[in-house]
């Protein structure tokens, strides 16, 4: 038996978990190098899963099989490809910056009347023993294990283990979205844990309603595969070997309800419009790092899940819901964008313009191309570094000033160039300014989506316009002009720690921006392999262009008629 | 179903089949009135569980007051441990598979789903009799450590007698040789193979448990009016249940289950001229069956036979609301697998509409007004009855599948009950149990472990992955899903995710709200309540990441012998 990496990747941050929430309560640092240690392992071993990953070898790679419950067909069974590979590189890399960015965040507090760090939860009851109480360990440890659960979902080939690891990982989120708030919170203490607890709520309840209705739909697979096959299966790889041969036959009908079951728990958690509504609730009132999290990280799986079960076990399905989900995602890209602009609150418009993003990656997804796709998944790596980089600046500007209003801001840049600086790289990925990264993969997207669907292509591009709007009037308002305020005139620079955060994501972001054919190489069999399983080809292009790109390009990407370039 | 065919060609009866019947061999011939031969190994779970009851009796008469805690509850624990010893023997021995048969001339079937069931139950008993056995909570009175039962049930609440009764520190006992009734009545009820031995079972395990819920310590008076509401509500579904075993009987002349099922099917008829005018009659066997049902769903806590639920779970004493809802729970489904797979399957599509309804009703009926409950054991009350919805789910499934998922679901259900209501225990502040919702505010902060443990059991009641809950769920719908109940299911799921809301306000609460200045304390309880809490998490836990074996235990168990 050849050596379990995946299951070792993914089990490394759930044991980190466990051993970070075992440090005793007056050993804080401890506990938070222990998990950083163990982040930074975990993310070692996602680069071995990505070197050992063999772009033109098997569809699934790294695989293992075991039996797991037999009565309902389960197997334990992981494996990865191109896709999966990418999105567990980027969960092991990210990883690491958000228990960095959130070194501070869940220190408890030295003393109940000082606005100074430490969560805002424990304050007011210090008349109450609350000594057992470790809230420094167990944010670090929640973050692990959200980790751990994350990984398996990417790496999971067996409908069922992919659901409970999708289902599960919302405990954790929910406790470090209602737990660990910003330190002050504009509205006051009570009004912040109020809240926090709503937004907690909301995130688990939108998500398990969802996870709920996919419950129903895996039922109904676990039925349907026995009917056609003998014996249920919830094997990814068997049910599309079986649905290529002709076994496993379902009406349309039931098809068509199955990936609905999928796809509405995937389009919750993606978010999709019009099921978004609980994203900015709780990106707004978690801390940065726990954002960064939500939204560059877990969120991942919900589009990830929408390429490798909805049209994989659901082609016909899928192409009959392709114009709505398209119309659905053009909403979202527009909508995000506008209320983005909109936006008084720096991390809802953080949030509002992940809206606008994850529709542009559905756009891609839907479009049945191999450039929508291929740039949806680069898209989805990307969308996480940028983000990340973005929000985590953010973070770390609203834990100087103590507060989430663009209002309260001007002129930083004059008392934190870095700061600022860092800010605009970030700022400027989101928009996707060529050169970084984001461009890359919203170029592919729309070009793709061109392709085949010209006019959407054409309305999504308006995103791109809106998306300079909201960022540059964000760093507009928040950097520059002069400094009006006292408290931004105290406003010290990056630190070391935050530095140490930021300066590698923007290395990144740069770096994959003008280089992001080894990515692409490994991503695009797979994308290939997904739109086999819904049988579709990529349209003729109009104008006949040589059919074999120039291995040296700087990045494999076919052009495909004309249009795709009319965005920037 | 036909009508009656030539009754003296047939030769008459279930005795013709080579079944021997109690009752309808008496009916038949008296001359050929035979010695009953027992089968004693068979039946050693139940002699063990109700002898050691009436052992119990006994100490309490004759045994001095100091001795009677110590002894009792060793015998409650040997008799229980006993007991389930002998139920893996048989089971070890091949009785639930291959060597199932009807014993006790015809009244009792010892098959599968009987053996899988009284080990649950044993199970479930063993650890009520921990948490009955509790003495650490309370504060001691006299010097003496005391329980959560009333000191002098006799006394009159609030009067001089109890008074005297509280500050002399007593203790009664008498709890124990009532639960191991209660759980004997519980071990026939799932056995029973003829109406009249369900009749007797569901008296034996009742009347026990209308005195238990009387006896709570504190809070007496709503102790007492829970008891008089069960007490009164189950004597109704004791009437629903007798007047339909008398319509049946009179429909089938026979209240054997096999007997009656083959009537049903038409494949045999009653040879009883008394009978001659009613036998056959569809109108009879309808409403015969529909009382029986009735009577059922009202232990099972089924809308709309559940207005008992909240109020006794509420009133009872906590160990004793625990061990019910548990315990009665396991039993009345059992009881009900039963009927409706052996006696009523030929009128599979007449109930299965009906229980639909039933089914659909009792899980969005217990899921939505759990949600503006206040009192925690009220809350625990309506998500049982929720539960019992997707029991019925399972239930309609109609299938092998069915019976095992059920018995499955029940297993780990039952053991997150008693854990849950064992936590209940433990919150406490100066008026005895902090049950208002309110009081459990900021709980995480105090015992952040008692919170954990009770907010795995929260997550298992609503069925989130790698808990017993989901697995059971999973098993369930799955199993009604297959037996072309989809729309079941996705009711189910709509339920689950109402019922998912109120299990999270609570952890909300805990975890998420600051603790109140004045709020209840937390006891520290001995190893008995302590493991009856461990053992409901390590059950959580095991069944909802390594549930294959128990599957393939209830797999092997989903066979009702006829």
């Amino acid at each position: 038996m050849s050596f379990p990496l995946l299951t070792v990747t993914a089990a490394l941050p759930a044991v980190g978990a466990v051993a970070t929430a075992a440090v005793p309560a007056a050993k804080r640092t401890a506990a938070k190098w222990l998990a950083l240690v163990f982040s930074l392992a975990t993310l070692v071993l996602a680069a071995v899963v990505l070197v050992r990953f063999d772009p033109d070898g098997a569809r699934y790679q790294l695989t293992e099989s075991h039996a797991w419950i037999s009565d309902f067909g389960v197997r334990y069974e992981l494996g990865v490809d191109g896709i999966g590979a990418a999105l567990m590189a980027l969960t092991a890399l990210l990883i690491p910056f958000v228990i960095g960015a959130g070194w501070h965040d869940a220190d408890p507090d030295p003393s109940p009347s000082s606005s100074s760090r430490g969560d805002p939860n424990v304050r007011g009851s210090a008349a109450v023993d609350t000594s057992r109480w470790r809230p420094t360990q167990g944010f670090f440890a929640l973050i692990l294990a959200v980790e751990a659960m994350v990984l398996v979902s990417f790496a999971a080939t067996d409908v069922f283990l992919f659901y409970i690891f999708f289902e599960a990982m919302l405990i954790p989120m929910y406790f470090l979205i209602g737990g660990f708030g910003d330190r002050a919170h504009a509205a006051g203490e009570e009004e912040g844990a109020k809240q926090r607890s709503y937004a907690a709520v909301k995130f688990l309840l939108y998500n398990l309603a969802g996870g709920l209705i996919m419950l129903a739909a895996v039922i109904g697979l676990f039925v349907v595969s026995s009917d056609s096959l003998g014996e249920g299966t919830f094997s990814l790889p068997e049910l599309l070997r079986a649905r290529a041969d002709g076994e496993l036959t379902m009406s349309t009908s039931t098809e068509r309800l199955l990936f609905l079951g999928f796809f509405v728990a995937f389009a919750i958690k993606a978010p999709l419009w019009p099921l978004h509504t609980w994203l900015p609730n709780a990106m707004g009132e978690a801390t940065a790092p726990i954002a960064v999290l939500i939204t560059a990280v877990v969120d991942k799986v919900g589009t990830f899940a929408m390429l490798r079960f909805c049209l994989g076990l659901f082609p016909n399905a899928s192409e009959w819901a392709t114009p709505v989900v398209l119309g659905l995602a053009l909403v979202s890209v527009l909508y995000g964008a506008l209320l983005a602009v909109g936006q008084r609150d720096i991390k809802r418009l953080v949030a509002y313009a992940s809206i606008s993003h994850f529709g542009f990656i559905i756009l891609g997804i839907f479009a049945m191309t191999s450039q929508g796709q291929g740039g949806a998944t680069l898209y989805m790596v990307f969308h996480g570094i940028s983000t990340a980089a973005l929000m985590l600046v953010a973070g770390f500007l609203i834990s100087r000033r103590g507060s989430r209003l663009i209002a309260d801001y001007g002129g930083v840049q004059k008392v934190a160039p870095v700061l600022a600086g860092t800010f605009l790289v970030g700022g400027l990925a989101t928009l996707s300014l060529p050169g970084l990264a984001p461009f890359v993969s919203e170029f592919l997207v729309l070009v793709g989506t061109y392709s085949r669907y010209p006019v959407v292509g054409i309305i999504a591009t308006a995103g791109i316009i809106l998306a300079a709007l909201y960022v540059l009037v964000l760093y507009q308002r928040t950097m520059t002009g002069p400094v009006r305020k006292p408290e931004i005139e105290r406003m010290p620079d990056l630190k070391v720690r935050e530095l140490a955060v930021v300066a590698p994501l923007v290395a990144l972001l740069v770096l994959l921006g003008v280089f992001p054919k080894p990515l692409s190489e490994i991503v695009n069999p797979a994308v290939e392999h997904t739109l086999s399983d819904v049988q579709k080809k990529d349209p003729k292009p109009q104008h006949p262009v040589a059919d074999h790109a120039d291995p040296s390009a700087w990045f494999d990407y076919k052009p495909a008629g004309h249009g795709g370039g009319d965005h920037e | 179903m036909t009508g009656m065919t030539d009754v003296a060609s047939t030769g008459g009866g279930p005795g013709a089949s080579g079944i021997p019947s109690l009752w309808t061999v008496a009916a038949e011939a008296g001359d050929k009135l035979q010695a009953p031969s027992i089968e004693y190994g068979k039946l050693s779970p139940v002699l063990i569980v109700l002898g050691a009851a009436a052992l119990g009796v006994l100490i309490d008469a004759f045994a001095p007051r100091k001795v009677r805690y110590s002894a009792q509850l060793f015998v409650t624990l040997a008799g229980l441990a006993a007991a389930f010893a002998a139920v893996i023997g048989l089971a070890a021995s091949g009785v639930g598979t291959t060597k199932a048969q009807i014993a006790g001339m015809g009244a009792l079937a010892i098959d599968g789903p009987t053996l899988f069931l009284q080990g649950t139950l044993l199970l479930v008993g063993i650890v009520g009799a921990f948490t009955f056995a509790e003495r650490r909570l309370e504060p001691a009175a006299n010097g003496s450590r005391v329980d959560s039962f009333a000191a002098q049930p006799a006394a009159v609440p609030g009067g001089e007698g109890e008074q005297q009764a509280v500050k002399a520190g007593w203790t009664t006992t008498e709890v124990f040789p009532l639960l191991m009734f209660a759980v004997g009545g519980m071990l026939l009820f799932p056995a029973a193979n003829d109406l009249l031995t369900l009749f007797i079972a569901l008296e034996v395990f009742s009347l026990p448990l209308y005195l238990l819920c009387a006896l709570a310590r504190r809070r007496r008076l709503l102790s007492q009016e829970a008891a008089v509401k069960y007490f009164l509500l189950g004597a109704f579904s004791s009437a629903f249940l007798l007047f339909g075993t008398a319509l049946l009987y009179g429909y089938a002349g026979t209240v054997n289950y096999s007997a009656i099922a083959r009537v049903v099917s038409g494949a045999d008829a009653t040879s009883d001229p008394v009978l001659a005018d009613t036998t056959g009659n569809d109108a009879l066997l309808l409403i015969g069956g529909a009382l029986v049902v009735m009577g059922l769903l009202f232990k099972v806590g089924a809308v709309p036979f559940h207005m008992w639920t909240p109020d006794v779970y509420q009133g009872a004493p906590t160990p004793v609301t625990g061990f019910m809802a548990a315990a009665t729970k396991v039993a009345a489904f059992g009881a009900l697998l039963r009927l409706l797979y052996v006696v009523l399957p030929g009128l599979r599509w007449d109930w299965r509409p009906v229980m639909w309804g039933v089914a659909i009703l009792t899980m969005l009926g217990g899921a939505v007004v759990a949600i503006t409950q206040t009192d925690i054991k009220r809350l625990l009350a309506y998500s049982s009855i929720a539960h019992a919805g997707f029991l019925l789910a399972g239930v309609i499934a109609t299938s092998e599948d069915g019976i095992s998922s059920v018995l499955f679901y029940l297993g780990a259900y039952s053991f997150v009950t008693l854990g849950a209501f064992a936590v209940v225990t433990l919150v406490r502040d100066a008026g005895g149990e902090a049950t208002h919702l309110s009081k459990w505010a900021g709980l995480g902060r105090r015992s952040p472990l008692l919170a954990a443990v009770f907010a795995v059991f929260l997550l298992a009641f609503a069925g989130i992955p790698l808990t017993s809950g989901f697995a059971g769920k999973f098993a369930v719908f799955k199993a009604a899903a297959e037996g072309g109940a989809g729309a079941l299911v996705v009711v189910g799921v709509i339920a689950s995710a109402i019922a998912a809301f109120f299990y999270l306000r609570v952890i909300v609460l805990m975890f998420f709200s600051e603790p109140q200045a004045d709020g209840p304390s937390v006891a520290v309880p001995s190893v008995m309540t302590t493991s009856a809490i461990a053992l409901g998490v390590v059950v959580t836990v095991v069944l909802g990441v390594a549930p294959q074996y128990f599957l393939d235990l209830a797999g092997q168990a989903g066979v009702f012998v006829r």
